[in-house]
């Protein structure tokens, strides 16, 4: 019983994903920040705090087969939590003393109300607002994967139950206008600890934070993958009743996943907060939330890396297309998720798997044959099954 | 309903599955009427029948995919009727679908180690380790499964054959103490059949199995009883020689 048994592998990263992330902290730490001005290193701020949703859809749709059409939703509820301690800190007696109610924010003030509401209370400090970030929308992610797996609602109704979600989201928070700021949302942000984070200088540092963050979030997802949940979810996703009759209640398994995404995302909207000096109901709809998606679809839904290039690129193309021709942009966006679902269902991802990677094999061939031990090569390596876009 | 002195009896032995009254119906139509069988400790039970008899649905309500209309279903004293899928296979339940149920995006490999009985919470899955207990245990499976050579192969470029045994090693790896399969030999080539064949002689041993299959001579080799079903009813029960020479099955199944 001592035969070789391969697959052993023991740390979580494959030498080619490690590669692959060290190429991407290059770009985002070294290359773009020499070659881009300020103006357009705050673009790439931006699109990276999308690539924090993309990643939670590479995990949630692309390896557990859930399609979400809400994540607007979670990374509102991240963007907003951050926007809150902002706006409180921007909300000083000094700084409102001409409101009617000088120190809560200016939009209570407009709206009549008198006090700071109670769920804004907690909201003063920091500490709590970045635990918040992270668990509240978490704790919403739970309630509705609770609700929804538990009684095995899966597939398209799933999608749509999280599409209404996200309009649901949009309708309260503009109706809620003295609690949430209305269709405006939370602007005038404007220090965090007394830092003021409107400067060129707290921007750049704000754009590393996010990149540590962001490659802090694919190690995590990468490390999930890895492991045996990781092949959980895909077996869920093939063949759902036999990870139920092997013992797994499968409704947990897409509850976390679920949440984990939906965690991710609001990391994403709490940098997105901080960068850009708002949030809107605008970032939380049904729009900006397929949007996401396809932004996860171009650049490969079983790619972790896919994804981020994928969303750096479709929001490239909006920003630089929006510039010339505005109007043309979403014919551009449909064009191009038509594109994706026609001609290369695995994104950009799988366009690289196929054309790129065979030609890159002699240049990770000496890593390779370690991970690999003699015994017989699998015929299947070249063939570009679907999963293999990893 | 009145078979109170008949349970009592049934109790007072050691069945590993005890159906009693099970009764299910859809709309109206009971697929399984008022049905009731035990299965002995390493007895190896075949279910035939005529197709709609209610066979697969039967394991469907063992296994816990059905939930009974009315009836119960013990396995060592345990109720499964109120208890959910995944609970039943901890409880030591295995079920092999008709068709081959394999992972096509995973290795053989990771096929089999999924269904290895650690780390079947979210936590465990997380911490999950795959350690030399695992890879030993997987490389036996393999091994008696035919596939030992196949471990870094992606399940969906077995064979047909191929991917029955490995759902049987699958389910093998969880080591149930009662094993159900459902027309274990069904599409196979006459060579697979006779590897099968082998393969579920080795396999049965040591447990109870339930067997649906219409495999005659295959029935005829491995039944110690067998249950012939129609119309969600029991027609006749007992050694295959009686079954067979029963006229009532002669003129539902057998003689057609």
């Amino acid at each position: 019983m001592t035969a070789p048994v391969k697959s052993g592998r023991t740390f979580f990263l494959r030498p080619q994903d490690m590669i692959g992330i060290v190429i991407l902290a290059i770009l985002l730490l070294v290359v773009l920040p020499l070659t881009l001005d300020n103006f357009r290193l705050q673009f790439v701020g931006k699109y990276l705090t999308y690539a924090f949703v993309a990643l939670g859809l590479v995990l949630c749709w692309g390896y557990a087969g859930i399609l979400s059409l809400g994540q607007g939703v979670f990374f509102g509820l991240g963007g907003y939590c951050m926007a809150m301690f902002l706006k409180l800190e921007a909300s000083s007696v000094e700084n409102t003393k001409i409101q009617t109610t000088p120190g809560i924010p200016d939009f209570m003030d407009w709206n009549q109300i008198t006090a700071l509401p109670w769920f804004w209370e907690p909201f003063r400090s920091f500490g709590f607002t970045t635990i918040a970030v992270v668990l509240v929308p978490a704790f919403f992610a739970l309630l509705v994967g609770y609700a929804l797996f538990k009684r095995r609602v899966g597939g398209v109704y799933f999608a749509i139950i999280t599409q209404a979600l996200a309009a649901i989201m949009t309708i309260l928070i503009i109706g809620q206008q003295g609690y949430t700021g209305g269709i405006n949302g939370i602007t005038d942000l404007r220090t965090l600890h007394g830092w003021d984070i409107r400067t060129d200088s707290a921007k750049t540092v704000l754009y590393f934070v996010c990149v540590a963050l962001l490659i802090g979030c694919i190690l995590l997802a990468y490390y999930v993958k890895s492991s045996k949940l990781g092949r959980i979810l895909v077996a869920m996703r093939d063949k759902e009743d036999r990870v139920r009759f092997s013992g797994y209640d499968v409704s947990s398994f897409k509850i976390f996943v679920f949440c984990l995404a939906a965690s991710l995302s609001a990391i994403g909207g709490a940098m997105f907060t901080l960068q850009v000096g708002f949030m809107s109901p605008s970032f939380v709809g049904i729009v900006p939330s397929i949007e996401m998606v396809i932004y996860t679809a171009v650049g490969g839904r079983l790619s972790i890396l896919g994804a981020i290039y994928g969303t750096l690129l479709v929001n490239w193309a909006k920003t630089s297309f929006s510039e010339s021709f505005p109007e043309l942009w979403l014919f551009g966006l449909g064009g191009m998720f038509i594109a994706v679902v026609l001609i290369f269902p695995n994104g950009i991802a799988g366009l690289y798997q196929v054309y790129v990677a065979p030609h890159l094999g002699p240049l990770f061939g000496g890593a390779k044959r370690k991970v690999t031990p003699p015994a017989a090569t699998p015929p299947a390596a070249g063939s570009a099954a679907p999963a293999a876009a990893e | 309903m009145n078979a109170q002195p008949v349970i009592t009896d049934a109790m007072n032995k050691d069945f590993v599955l005890a159906v009693e009254g099970l009764t299910v119906s859809f709309d109206g139509f009971k697929a399984v009427n008022d049905l009731s069988f035990y299965v002995d400790e390493n007895e190896i039970r075949v279910i035939i029948g005529p197709n709609g008899a209610g066979k697969t649905t039967v394991l469907d309500l063992i296994c816990g995919r059905t939930k009974a209309t009315a009836g119960s279903i013990k396995f060592k004293d345990r109720e499964l009727t109120r208890m959910k899928e995944h609970e039943i296979v901890r409880a030591g339940i295995g079920r092999k679908f008709q068709n081959p149920s394999i992972y096509e995006d995973l290795t053989v490999f990771e096929n089999l180690e999924i269904s290895y009985p650690k780390g079947r919470s979210v936590a465990g899955a997380l911490a999950f380790r795959r350690d030399a207990a695992v890879k030993e245990r997987v490389q036996e499976i393999a091994e008696t499964i035919f596939l030992a050579d196949q471990l870094d192969q992606r399940a969906e470029y077995l064979s047909h054959g191929q991917k029955q045994w490995l759902e049987i090693g699958m389910l093998l790896i969880q080591d149930p103490e009662l094993l159900m399969l459902d027309e274990p030999v069904a599409g196979m080539s006459v060579s697979e059949r006779k590897k099968t064949a082998e393969l579920l002689n080795t396999i049965i041993k040591n447990r109870s199995v339930i067997v649906i299959e219409h495999d005659m001579k295959f029935v005829e080799d491995i039944a110690h009883k067998v249950t012939v079903l129609h119309q969600g009813k029991i027609l006749s029960e007992g050694p295959m020689a009686k079954v067979q020479a029963d006229p009532k099955v002669i003129e539902v199944y057998l003689g057609h």
